[in-house]
């Protein structure tokens, strides 16, 4: 099970702020992992159309596209933050 | 060490300062930074500011990056103060205090903590403005701020 966690428009375009998900053993990393995410609702695809303008992170720490992935993993996907 | 605090509640820079100073004589120089809501950006009129944020990875990262700060700028203490929820014109967003022995350091480490929390600390502003409600998009000119403190040193010779 991964947990995956949605902020700011992100969120609001996926509809949720929190999902508990079981993708296929075959998805190692978050490449893999955004490319099934995305297919799972017209939603998803819509909010992780463009992976450019996104940032993510695994565990609380940020992280990229060939990043592995596993069970028990929190991943975070969100706009370019904009605090301070 | 690092005096961390993520909260909705307004703060009081004064309160803070003294606070600050009085963990040490070993100071020579305080310096702080207090980040306000603006009232106009552009042409339009912001009446309201949410932050949201995550607090899980707000918190880890914001205590790597104070102990960094404080290794790297010799800091004697640092304090970062950081706001969430709804917001409004004048109020005080983000307050960052450092101490150190000499104003360069603390000059220094507090622009280091500001870059770092524009660029990478996990926290979105949704503003609404007499253009209706939007998200704020993130400023290239913040990245290219925060990029000079990894960038390579300058050699003495300009090269």
């Amino acid at each position: 099970m991964i947990t995956c966690l949605y902020f700011a428009w992100v969120r609001e375009r996926i509809g949720c702020d929190e999902e508990s998900l079981s993708p296929p053993s075959e998805v190692g990393n978050l490449h893999q992992f955004l490319d099934w995410l995305s297919r799972k609702s017209a939603a998803h695809a819509h909010a992780l159309s463009d992976p450019t303008i996104l940032r993510f992170a695994i565990n609380q720490d940020y992280a990229t596209m060939d990043s592995p992935i596993k069970k028990g993993d929190e991943v975070a996907i969100f706009p370019p933050v904009t605090g301070g | 060490m690092a005096h961390i605090r993520v909260q909705k509640d307004p703060f009081d820079v004064a309160q803070e300062l003294a606070a600050l100073q009085k963990k040490g004589a070993d100071m020579g120089a305080l310096v702080s930074f207090t980040g306000l809501v603006r009232e106009f950006d552009d042409d339009r009129r912001i009446t309201k500011l949410t932050l949201e944020h995550y607090p899980a990875m707000t918190k880890r990262q914001l205590h790597a990056i104070a102990a960094e700060a404080e290794a790297r700028f010799s800091l004697v203490h640092c304090r970062v103060i950081h706001r969430f929820g709804p917001l409004h014109p004048g109020d005080p967003i983000v307050l960052v205090i450092t101490a150190a022995r000499h104003r360069k350091a603390a000059f220094e480490g507090a622009e280091f903590l500001m870059d770092w929390l524009k660029t990478k600390a996990p926290f979105w502003k949704k503003e609404e403005s007499s253009n209706g409600s939007q998200w704020v998009a993130a400023q290239e000119s913040d990245d290219l701020a925060a990029q000079k403190w990894t960038a390579p040193t300058v050699k003495p010779n300009g090269q």
